[in-house]
C-alpha cells in the first residue's frame, strides 16, 4: 500500500476561509524553510507535492466508498494547479480535520463542501508558484500564463517548470484563500472531462486496497461474539475451551459502543488467523442477559402501528391551514396506508478495522466514512486524547452510510489495547455484519389528500408511524415539515407516533427520501388519478410559477423552476405522451380493474434531496405470477452547474437507479424476532443480482446556474415511486408495502 | 501442503478444513480474492481451480489437490484474462471495487467459452456474482468487449 500523504504538522500556517458555513474550512499552506521534504519533493500546502520530474502528487481527503471521491476532489485541485491530469499522482491523506478540514463520505456532500476550497487550495499553490517566477525573471505576476505544470511568459519566451520553481514558491507567503483568483469556468480543462477512477487498474488487478486488506508485520486477527439482542449484556460466560484452541492469544471483554460506556456486551476472541478465531469462537459458552428486550418483534411493531393509526398521533411535525376542515370541505378525497420495512446495508466488504495500541498510543487503519466522529468515539471509550490516534483512511468496499456509524473502530481499539505492542484485525461475518447493523428504520403512513371542484390538490394529512422516544424520532425516521408538497399547499398536518425499539438505526443511501419518496410520490400518483391527470402534470401544475421555496430550518432550499425542468426533460427524453400510462393490451390504463396481469406499465417519479433534483420514468413488465421485470429507467438530474466527472456521474446515477431497485423488489427487509435480527446472509436478505438489471438506465444532466451538489444519494428515491406507479399501470395493483409482493396485493 | 497457486508451488502448513480463501488471504498473502459472505452466495471469492471458478470460501484447502489454482493477481495468465482486464479497466467498470476479483474471475470463465455472449448467457453466467454497488451494466458491456478483443487477437 502507498504511503499515506502525510507532512509535518510544524511545516504549515493556518490559513482561515471565510464566507458561509459550507466553507468553514481551514486549509493549511507551507511555510518557508522547512517546506523542503525528504526525498527532493517540495510541499506546496497540505494537499499539494511537486516532485523533481514535475509530476505532482495530490492528496485526496475524503473517504472513497466507490463515490469516486478520491478521483473527483484532487481534479479540483489539478484543475486550478493548471496541471496535465496525467502529471497527477493522487494519495490519500490521514484522517486529521486540522489539517484538511471536514473528512466525511455522507449526505452527498464533498462537493457543495469542497468544490470551492479544493480549488482554492490549488489556485493558491499556482500564485505562489507564479509569483517565485515573477520575482526571478524580474517582471509583473500578470505577465505570466500557466499550463501542463509551467510558467510561461509570452513577452520573453521564457518557461519554467513547477519543480523548478517549487523550492522558491515554497517560500513565497501563500496567499488568503478567499481572495485568490479562480479560473473562469469556459478555462476549465479537468472539471467536466471525465476521468477513471483512480485505483481502477489498482483494483483489477487485486492489488491490496481496502481496510481488509490491511495487512502488518506480526498482525494477529479477531471475530467478535455479541450479544444478538441489542443491548443485551453478558450475565457470564465460559471461554475455556475457546481457549484451548490452538492458535488463540486472548479473549476480550469488551463493549461494543451501543450501550453506556462501562458496560460490556462482546467477547473478541484474538488468534493468529482469523478462521482459527472463528473456530474458537464456536466453543465460547455464553449467558446473555437480555432483560425485557425480547419483547421487540416485527409483529410487534405492526400491532402497534396499526393500533396507532386508529388514535390521533402523539406528536405534531406540521399543523398548518386547517387540512381537517379542508378535507372535510374537499370535493374528493384520496386515502391510503403505505409502510416500509428495516433495511440493512450489507456492503459487501464486511465491516472491519485494524488497530496497534503501543505506548499509549492508537493507530487505526479504519474504512470509515467518518473517521473523526470514530476518533472522538474512540477517544472516549479508551480514556485516551483524541491527538494520541493516528487514523489511515483505507479505500472502502462500499459505505452506503453503515460506516458513518463507528462501532467496530471502538471494538478494535479495545482489543488493540489488550493486546499491545500486535497490530490486530478484527472482522465481521456475514452474519455478524447483517444482525449488527444499523437499520434503516422502518414506518407506515396513512395519507389523506383533498382535492377541489377542479382536481386541484388543496389539503394532504399524513399520519407517519415510526421509531423513536419522547416524540422524537430515531436516527434516520424523521419526516421533514418540507416533504414535497406540503410547503406548496395551505392546509397539511403531518402528525407522528414514534414506537420504542432497541434496533438501532442509521443512514441508508438517501436516508428518509429513499422511503419517502416511495410513499409520497406514489400517493401523489393515486392522487393525480382521482384528479384526471398523469402525475408529471400533476406534479408540475403543484409546483406553480418558478421561484425559490422558503429556507425551513437546515433543509435544503427547494427551487420549483429547477423541479419543472428535470420533469419536463424526462417526459421529453422518454417520451411521455402526457397522458396517465397505459399498460399493455390497452388495459391498464390504472383504472384499477386488478386484471391485467401480463401487462406492461410504465411509471413515474420525481425527488428532491441533497440539493438535487431528480425525475425518473420507470418501464415494467408483470407476468402473470407477479414477477416484475424492469425493461428500462430514464433519468434527468439537475446538480447544478457542474458535473465534475461526468463519468463516474453517469455511473453513480446508474448505480443509484438499480440500488433503488433493490430496495423495491426483490424482497429485502431486516426482521426481527424476540429482539434480535433473523436475516443473516444474502439468501436471506438479498442483494439485487444481474439477472434484475434492465437492459439501461439513461441519464441526462440538465444544468442549470447553481453551484455544484452531490451525486451519491438524489438519483435513488425517485426509482421506487416510479416502479410502484408503473406496476400501478401495467396491473391495476397499487402497491403499497415494501418489497414490492404482487401476489398478496390488492388495488 | 503443497500447493499451485498462480503458476507457483507453495508448500503450506494448515488445516486441511482451512478454506481456500483464508489460505490465499492469510498464508499466500494474496489479499486479492475478497471474502464477502463466507457461505457461497455472492461469488466476491472466486478464483479459478484448473481453469473452471470456484467460491474458495466453500473450498477446504485439503479438496484442492494437484489442481492449478488462479486468482485475481494472475488472472492476465488466463488467454482471456488480460482481455478481461482491459476492458473493465478501460470501461472503469469498478464503483467501490470489492466485487471486481470475483466478478472477473467469473468473466474470465465466461469469455474462455463464449466468443459471443449475449446479455442472456451473461446474467446466467454471472448472476452468482453481487455487486453490491451495481455496476451490471458495465459488467455487461466489459465482458461483450473482452469478448471481442479476445476474437480479435486470435
Ligand atoms: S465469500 Fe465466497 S461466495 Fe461470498
Ligand atoms: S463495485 Fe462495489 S460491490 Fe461491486
Amino acid at each position: 500500500m502507498n504511503a499515506p500523504f502525510e507532512i509535518s504538522r510544524r511545516s504549515f500556517l493556518s490559513v482561515s476561509l471565510v464566507g458561509g458555513a459550507v466553507l468553514s474550512f481551514g486549509a493549511w499552506l507551507a511555510l518557508s524553510d522547512e517546506a523542503e521534504a525528504g526525498g527532493g519533493d517540495t510541499v506546496l500546502n497540505a494537499f499539494i507535492r511537486i516532485n523533481p520530474d514535475n509530476s505532482v502528487v495530490i492528496g485526496a481527503k475524503n473517504p472513497e466508498i466507490g463515490q469516486g471521491v478520491k478521483t473527483m476532489l484532487p481534479m479540483l485541485i489539478a484543475e486550478e494547479l493548471d496541471v496535465d491530469w496525467e502529471q497527477v499522482h493522487i494519495e490519500q491523506t490521514l484522517a486529521d480535520a486540522t489539517k484538511y478540514g471536514p473528512q466525511v463520505a455522507g449526505g452527498s456532500r464533498s462537493t457543495p463542501v469542497n468544490w470551492l476550497p479544493m480549488r482554492q487550495a490549488g489556485a493558491a499553490a499556482r500564485s505562489m508558484l507564479v509569483m517565485a517566477a515573477a520575482k526571478q525573471w524580474s517582471v509583473a505576476p500578470a505577465s505570466l500564463t500557466t499550463g501542463s505544470g509551467m510558467v510561461r511568459h509570452a513577452a520573453s519566451g521564457r518557461s519554467a517548470t513547477y519543480a523548478s520553481l517549487a523550492a522558491a514558491a515554497a517560500r513565497i507567503e501563500p496567499p488568503a484563500l478567499d481572495a485568490v483568483a479562480l479560473k473562469p469556468d469556459d478555462a476549465f480543462r479537468i472539471i467536466g472531462t471525465s476521468r477513471r477512477g483512480v485505483d481502477t487498474p489498482a483494483i483489477v488487478r487485486g492489488t491490496p486496497l481496502f481496510g481488509i486488506d490491511t495487512a502488518l508485520p506480526g498482525m494477529v486477527y479477531a471475530a467478535i461474539e455479541a450479544c444478538p439482542v441489542f443491548q443485551g449484556t453478558i450475565a457470564a460466560f465460559d471461554d475455556k475451551a475457546a481457549k484451548a484452541v490452538k492458535g488463540v492469544i486472548a479473549v476480550v471483554q469488551l463493549n461494543t459502543g451501543l450501550v453506556p460506556k462501562g458496560q460490556f456486551d462482546a467477547l473478541a476472541i484474538v488468534a493468529d488467523s482469523w478462521w482459527t478465531a472463528q473456530q474458537a469462537r464456536g466453543k465460547l459458552k455464553v449467558d446473555w442477559d437480555t432483560g425485557t428486550l425480547k419483547q421487540f418483534s416485527t409483529a410487534a411493531y405492526a400491532r402497534q402501528a396499526e393500533a396507532a393509526l386508529k388514535q390521533a398521533p402523539q406528536a405534531d411535525i406540521l399543523n398548518k391551514g386547517d387540512a381537517a376542515a379542508a378535507l372535510s370541505g374537499a370535493a374528493r378525497t384520496v386515502t391510503a396506508r403505505y409502510d416500509y420495512p428495516f433495511l440493512a446495508h450489507g456492503t459487501l466488504e464486511p465491516q472491519n478495522c485494524t488497530g496497534l495500541f503501543e505506548d499509549g498510543a492508537l493507530t487505526l487503519w479504519a474504512p470509515s466514512q467518518a473517521p473523526a466522529g470514530g476518533r472522538a468515539q474512540v477517544a472516549e471509550m479508551l480514556g485516551i486524547a483524541p491527538e494520541a490516534m493516528t487514523i489511515h483512511m483505507t479505500r472502502i468496499g462500499g459505505g452506503f452510510g453503515r460506516r458513518l456509524m463507528s462501532d467496530y473502530m471502538v471494538q478494535v481499539a479495545q482489543i488493540a489495547r489488550a493486546v499491545p505492542g500486535k497490530p490486530v484485525k478484527l472482522i465481521y461475518t456475514r452474519a455478524d455484519d447483517v444482525r449488527h447493523d444499523y437499520y434503516r428504520p422502518g414506518g407506515w403512513h396513512e395519507l389523506t389528500a383533498g382535492l377541489d371542484g377542479e382536481g386541484n390538490l388543496v389539503a394532504l394529512r399524513d399520519h407517519f408511524v415510526s421509531f423513536g422516544a419522547d416524540g422524537k424520532p430515531v436516527r434516520a425516521a424523521a419526516l421533514e415539515e418540507t416533504e414535497f408538497p406540503a410547503q406548496i399547499l395551505p392546509h397539511v398536518h403531518f402528525g407522528a407516533t414514534y414506537l420504542p425499539t432497541n434496533l438501532p438505526t442509521g443512514w441508508l443511501r438517501a436516508p428518509t427520501s429513499n422511503a419517502m419518496g416511495f410513499v409520497f410520490q406514489s400517493f401523489l400518483d393515486e392522487t393525480a388519478e382521482a384528479a384526471g391527470v398523469d402525475l408529471p402534470t400533476f406534479v408540475l401544475g403543484l409546483l406553480g410559477k418558478d421561484r425559490l421555496l422558503p429556507q425551513v430550518g437546515r433543509a435544503n432550499q427547494f427551487h420549483t423552476g429547477r423541479a419543472r425542468k428535470v420533469i419536463e426533460e424526462v417526459c421529453k427524453f422518454a417520451s411521455w405522451d402526457g397522458k396517465r400510462p397505459s399498460g399493455g393490451n390497452g388495459s391498464g390504463n390504472g383504472g384499477g380493474n386488478g386484471n391485467n396481469n401480463g401487462g406492461r406499465g410504465r411509471g413515474f417519479g420525481f425527488y428532491f434531496s441533497h440539493a438535487g433534483y431528480f425525475a425518473e420514468v420507470v418501464d415494467a413488465a408483470v407476468s402473470p405470477d407477479g414477477e416484475i421485470k424492469v425493461e428500462k429507467i430514464w433519468v434527468a438530474g439537475d446538480i447544478g452547474s457542474h458535473v465534475i466527472n461526468p463519468l463516474n456521474a453517469l455511473h453513480q446515477v446508474q448505480g443509484a437507479a438499480i440500488e433503488g431497485l433493490a430496495q423495491a423488489m426483490i424482497g429485502q427487509k431486516v426482521d426481527q424476532v424476540e429482539g434480535a435480527v433473523v436475516q443473516e446472509n444474502f439468501d436471506s436478505f438479498p442483494l439485487l443480482r444481474i439477472d434484475v438489471v434492465p437492459r439501461d438506465v439513461a441519464v441526462k444532466f440538465v444544468p442549470s446556474p447553481f453551484p455544484p451538489t452531490g451525486l451519491g444519494e438524489p438519483a435513488l428515491p425517485p426509482v421506487i415511486p416510479a416502479l410502484a406507479n408503473a406496476i400501478y399501470a401495467a396491473t391495476g395493483k397499487r402497491v403499497r408495502s415494501l418489497p414490492m409482493t404482487l401476489n398478496s396485493q390488492t388495488a | 501442503m503443497e500447493l499451485t497457486v498462480n503458476r507457483a508451488k507453495h508448500s503450506v502448513l494448515v488445516d486441511a478444513e482451512k478454506p481456500l480463501l483464508w489460505v490465499l488471504r492469510e498464508d499466500l498473502q494474496l489479499p486479492g480474492t475478497k471474502f464477502g459472505c463466507g457461505a457461497g452466495l455472492c461469488g466476491a471469492c472466486t478464483v479459478l481451480l484448473d481453469g473452471q471458478p470456484v467460491r474458495s470460501c466453500q473450498t477446504p484447502v485439503g479438496s484442492v489437490g494437484e489442481a492449478a489454482i488462479t486468482t485475481i493477481e494472475d488472472v492476465a495468465s488466463q488467454p482471456a484474462g488480460q482481455h478481461v482486464v482491459a476492458a473493465w479497466e478501460e470501461l472503469d467498470v469498478p464503483q467501490c471495487g470489492y466485487c471486481q476479483a470475483g466478478q472477473i474471475m467469473s468473466a474470465t470463465w465466461l469469455v474462455e467459452q463464449m466468443p459471443n455472449p449475449q446479455d442472456e448467457d451473461i446474467d446466467a453466467v454471472m448472476s452468482g456474482n453481487i455487486c453490491r454497488c451495481s455496476t451490471y451494466l458495465r459488467i455487461r458491456a466489459a465482458i461483450k468487449q473482452a469478448a471481442r478483443a479476445k476474437g480479435a487477437a486470435a
